[in-house]
Parts: structure tokens; sequence; C-alpha cells
């Protein structure tokens, strides 16, 4: 597959096209967005879009890792990931936009 | 939080902008996120994360309640990947 990469100059464009702001004002609310949907995910909110995805965040406790070159025992410590669940919707739209 | 919350912060922080624009900003970003992902591209947003598409080669599945084989066919999957600034941000540094 060669395909795109999208950025936030995509994404800000897309707002510009869509609404008619600056294109500067169009950037800072695509910022805004990612930032509040951080911010809430740091508190350890789930940020829910309907017919997006759900964003949260989960709790890893401290396992042996090792470095599969040396074979090393290397301590990981407890952390926390975040996980992105599709929508259906999104599922869907994604698996008939890309039938071969 | 949800959609209808983040349009809502959104809205508040931007009281020169009527609500229902608010509410198009919003779903057109995610809108564009998945539009991208439909075409086969990929969406890297520095800082937060990066959404891509993965392909699931088609295999034999198998009905577990009756353990009869079925073909599954080959398709395509969302991905996201958490960005380092945010994964270092969850983690408090």
């Amino acid at each position: 597959m060669s395909h795109k990469t999208l950025t936030r100059m995509d994404l800000s464009e897309a707002v510009f096209r869509e609404v008619g702001l600056s294109r500067n004002e169009s950037a800072d609310l695509v910022e805004s967005v990612l930032t509040h949907m951080s911010d809430a995910l740091v508190r350890g909110e789930q940020v829910k879009i309907s017919s997006f995805g759900t964003f949260s965040v989960r709790d890893k406790a401290a396992r042996v890792g090792r470095n599969p070159k040396t074979g090393e025992e290397v301590p990981i410590q407890p952390r926390r990931v975040l996980t992105f669940r599709p929508s259906h919707l999104m599922k869907d739209r994604i698996a008939a936009g890309n039938k071969s | 939080m949800i959609r209808s919350e983040l349009i809502q912060i959104i809205a508040d922080e931007n009281p020169h902008l009527y609500q229902r624009d608010v509410e198009r900003i919003v779903n057109t970003i995610f809108d564009e996120i998945t539009s991208a992902m439909a075409r086969g591209d990929r969406v890297e947003l520095r800082g937060f994360g990066a959404f891509s598409v993965k392909k699931r080669d088609a295999r034999i599945g198998r009905n577990p309640r009756t353990g009869e084989s079925v073909h599954v066919e080959e398709k395509h999957v969302p991905f996201f990947k958490t960005g380092k600034l945010l994964r270092d941000r969850l983690n408090g540094k």
C-alpha cells in the first residue's frame, strides 16, 4: 500500500473548508480538541466519541521483561497505557474502504 | 468525557462561535480521521498518537460452538498507537 500520511495540517484544512474560519483559528481548534482529550485521559478519564471510538487508560502491573537480544532480565515498572477501541461504524468503514 | 462534553468545553472557550459551528468543527475532525483510514491513509498527530490501518490475512477460523471450520476473508482494521508525549504524560513524566 502506498498511501498518504495526514497531519494536524490536513485536519485544520478540513475544518477551514467546512466552517470557513481562518486557517490559524482552524489550527488552534484542532489543537484544542487534542489537548482536551489528552487532559481528560491524563486525569484517568475515558474519552468516548460516539461513532468514532473509545480511548481508555489501563493500569499495567510491574513485570519482569527480557531484552530479546541479550536475554537479560530487566524489571518493567507499573505503568499506565492508553488503548483505543474503534466503534463498529469505524471498523465497517475501514473494512469497506480497503477491500481489495 | 463524551463527544457532547468535548463540544461543550470548546464552545465555552470560544464564545464568539455558534454552538452548531463548534459541533461541525469537532465532527469534521473525527470524520476526517475515519475517512483517511477508509482510504488506507495514516493520520499522524505528533504528541497525541497515530491512526493507521492494519491488514489481517485471510485465515481458517473455527466456530467455537460447533468446531466447524469457516473461511475468514482478509480484512483491514483500524489501529491507534499512543504518541510519546501523551504516553509520558500518562505516567506523570
